[in-house]
């Protein structure tokens, strides 16, 4: 890595003791011998084990459930259904008043996804635990499922969420977040040019060293200590309160050290089921994710759909640019519709555009609920945008890197959600590029600067 | 049929913080009774190392070496709250908050110095080593360590701070979507180059030449583990990973390591990493959250640089062999 001194240095102080140095990292020492301890490195005596029964239908109604053979099987302890939640219906951002409150704990009447929890057993063994959720029978009556964001938003389509009523999220703007800057339809009938393109990318995995789970200890003294690695210490701790019905004050949440997130731990799946177990046996309980839940039962990054159409002239200046995301829930909020939201204010990237039209949905369909992800909201419309730069610089026969020049914001600014551009550097990334990269830009492009007089 | 070369570029922008849900962040900062001192926090070191960062920072700010410094994160019981680790606000919020309760720690100490030294408070500054020093007359001094006895066991002083970071939330207008989603922007521009067998569909990424405008490196060696690590990741999403490679369709999803597919140390490109730092208006020392950002232009980059090279769009990811077969053989159809 070399740091690039020369841009900026007008602004930065380079005096400082600490800041700026390559100090190296107190707890990697630990990290790379083995000897640094997760959560799942705490054992407790007595502990129990939890595994999840998961729904084997992607939509389905549950008419019975029948647990009787699973609780004879040696060394269970004790078996959960929805009915020993006592919040079971929560959604995560109701902390923030964001509902409403759209997933169960444990399934209660319906499935929306395949993989879905239904029933939690806790045994003395993870081999008990696991034959013993092996017997337990459920008796599905299978629903149609609808797995494509267009069909889902179709009238007529499989309601994936009764709590919503519809297949996306009500914002108070209506189906979708909008920004409206300018005019779009003028551009366009202005523009040299009119190029329409859809891009659409797959759910990927955050793939951590560590699964996700946690261990619970009930302290003796009506407190529980829940040894976890979540993302949000007090996000989980508050939920699980919600979840329980518990004072905040009966938990302790520890934490802090964790093997790799990118986003895949922010949602309070494991904890609140793990609390009530040991709430309902008085025994430590652990319950850690398999690399198999990991991959198809957490969260992943949604698939998007961004389309984008762009009026642009001959002399470069893109004029209009119109914008509709779709995000793939899955069949639960969890963080979508706010990463939908924050994708409508990414847009249209760190360009300045005179006329900007965007709506983002939140889709719900019967799939595994996606929620955040490193770049969350960002990543894939980064993507459509900058391969549409490219597009766009090849259609009117310019150099993909100085119809960025052209189009780059600076200083001052008006951005499409209305806030003014601070802090610009765009222009200067772009200047090492060429550079560094050996792709040479015409010389009027080497002398532009982020800073705008008077801005 | 031949192995093509090509090039791409891209260049992006990467907001830090959660404006759109209340962004607070709060800290803790006491000294023990021989001078070192304790962060608490409630922020979670996911492996990025905010520990460390935070150590820092605190450091920097009271005017001791950064091993003077602990940081406890994270335990409910002792550590203020934190809304969490996520959209690249740990060292930007956390490391505000940390600054906060660090000035505060060190008022305190500096009145106690003073009251020692026999001078105002005003009239003190920190040689960075763990002594402080008269203005103008460096000879009179005391150090950091005695300064705290005399806290702790002679002037009933706590040498401690409380900081508070808080972005009040924005709420989206909602006919125009006015709303301010974040405070600062990072930024980047990559060059990617790439050649693609016009036999097999497949790509190697050959080198990645990436700028990131990051604020400030607060640890440049830890800024350069974090930026090389995500390009890497940008580098697999653009043509390895997904749980579902037939999406909508559900089926074909790996289950582990061997299914799920990444790039190996064989397949990672050469890569380049260049910092330029514009401090941001209100960034712990300029720094902006460079976490999420370095995996995100490489993707594009890739796809760009794949065009370039074999003349066929890809607008799905990932980026495979079989959906460049696909588009190589309709573009001979046509």
């Amino acid at each position: 890595m070399e740091l690039r001194k020369s841009y900026f240095a007008d602004v930065r102080k380079d005096d400082l003791h600490e800041i700026g140095q390559p100090r190296p990292r107190s707890d990697s020492p630990g990290h790379v011998t083995g000897k640094t301890a997760y959560f799942a490195d705490r054992n407790f005596p007595g502990m129990l084990h939890l595994k999840m029964v998961r729904s084997p239908h992607h939509h389905a109604r549950i008419r019975s459930i029948d647990t009787s053979e699973a609780e004879k099987h040696p060394g269970v302890v004790k078996v959960l259904t929805a009915k020993d939640v006592p919040h079971n219906v929560y959604t995560i951002l109701t902390l923030i008043q964001i509902g409403p409150e759209d997933e169960t704990v444990l399934a209660d009447g319906k499935v929306r996804w395949k993989g879905e929890a239904v029933v939690a057993v806790l045994a003395e063994t993870e081999r008990a635990a696991q034959e013993a959720a092996a017997k337990v029978k459920v008796d599905y009556e299978v629903l149609p499922a609808v797995f494509d964001m267009e069909e889902a938003l179709k009238p007529g389509s499989p309601l994936v969420n009764e709590y919503h009523g519809h297949n996306y999220y009500s914002y108070d703007s209506g189906a979708c977040r909008k920004v409206r800057f300018g005019d779009v339809e003028a551009g366009f009938a202005e523009a040299d040019h009119v190029l329409e393109q859809s891009y659409q990318s797959s759910p990927i995995e955050h793939a951590p060293t560590e699964t996700t789970g946690c261990v619970v200890a009930p302290e003796g003294n009506d407190r529980f200590t829940c040894y976890t690695n979540t993302q949000a210490m007090f996000f989980t701790l508050d939920n699980t309160s919600i979840i329980l019905q518990m004072p905040g004050s009966k938990l302790h949440f520890v934490g802090g050290t964790v093997g790799g997130g990118f986003g895949g731990k922010v949602d309070v799946i494991v904890e609140p089921i793990a609390v009530l177990g040991a709430k309902l046996t008085g025994r430590p309980v652990s319950f850690i994710y398999s690399r198999e839940e990991e991959m198809q039962i957490s969260s992943p990054r949604a698939a998007e759909k961004v389309v984008i159409k762009d009026g642009v002239m001959k002399d470069g200046r893109i004029i209009a640019r119109k914008v509709t995301g779709y995000t793939d829930a899955g069949a639960y909020s969890r963080h979508s519709p706010y990463g939908a939201q924050k994708g409508a204010g990414h847009y249209p990237g760190p360009y300045t555009i005179p006329n900007v039209w965007i709506d983002t949905y939140c889709v719900y369909t019967n799939r595994t609920p996606s929620s955040a992800m490193r770049g969350f909201g960002v990543t894939i419309g980064d993507f459509a945008l900058e391969v549409q730069m490219d597009k766009l610089a090849r259609l009117i026969g310019m150099d993909p890197l100085e119809f960025r020049f052209i189009n780059a914001y600076r200083d001052g600014d008006m951005k499409a959600h209305r806030q003014p551009t601070e802090g610009a550097a765009l222009i200067e990334c772009m200047q090492e590029a060429s550079r560094t990269a050996n792709w040479p830009v015409a010389e009027k492009y080497m002398a532009m600067s982020s800073y705008v007089k008077g801005a | 049929m031949a192995i093509r070369r090509g090039r791409g570029v891209a260049a992006i922008n990467y907001p830090t913080g959660m404006n759109l849900g209340g962004d607070p962040t709060q800290a803790l900062v006491h000294s023990t009774p021989t001078g070192n001192f304790m962060v608490t926090l409630s922020s979670v070191d996911l492996g990025q190392g905010m520990k460390q960062i935070m150590a820092q920072i605190c450091a920097e700010t009271i005017g001791v070496p950064t091993d003077r410094v602990v940081v406890d994160t994270a335990d409910t019981d002792t550590g203020p709250h934190c809304m969490g680790t996520f959209a690249s606000r740990g060292t930007h919020r956390a490391g505000n908050a940390v600054i906060q309760a660090a000035k505060e720690a060190r008022q305190v100490m500096l009145e106690v110095a003073a009251e020692e030294l026999e001078v105002n408070a005003s009239d003190l500054e920190t040689d960075g080593q763990g002594n402080i020093l008269v203005k103008g007359a460096p000879q009179k001094s005391i150090s950091i360590f005695d300064v705290a006895l005399s806290a702790h066991f002679k002037r009933g002083r706590s040498i401690s701070g409380r900081g508070m970071f808080l972005i009040p939330r924005s709420y989206p207008e909602k006919e125009t979507g006015a709303m301010k989603p974040s405070t600062c922007y990072a930024h980047a521009c990559t060059v990617a180059e790439v050649e693609v067998d016009d036999e097999t569909g497949e790509v190697t990424v050959l080198t990645m030449k990436n700028v990131f405008e990051i604020g400030r490196a607060l640890n440049p060696k830890m800024v350069e583990q974090q930026l090389v690590g995500g390009s890497w990741m940008g580098i697999s999403h653009a043509l390895y990973e997904t749980t579902e490679p037939y999406y909508p369709n559900r089926d074909h999803g790996g289950t582990d390591f061997n299914q799920y597919l990444m790039p190996g140390p064989g397949d990672l490109a050469e890569t380049e990493i260049i910092v330029l730092e514009r401090p941001s208006a209100d960034g712990p020392y300029g720094a902006k959250g460079p976490g999420e950002m370095c995996a995100n232009p490489q993707i594009p980059a890739v796809a760009n640089a794949v065009f370039d090279a074999v003349g066929v769009r890809i607008d799905t990811l990932p980026i495979t062999p079989e959906r460049i077969l696909r588009a190589l053989k309709a573009q001979a159809a046509n």
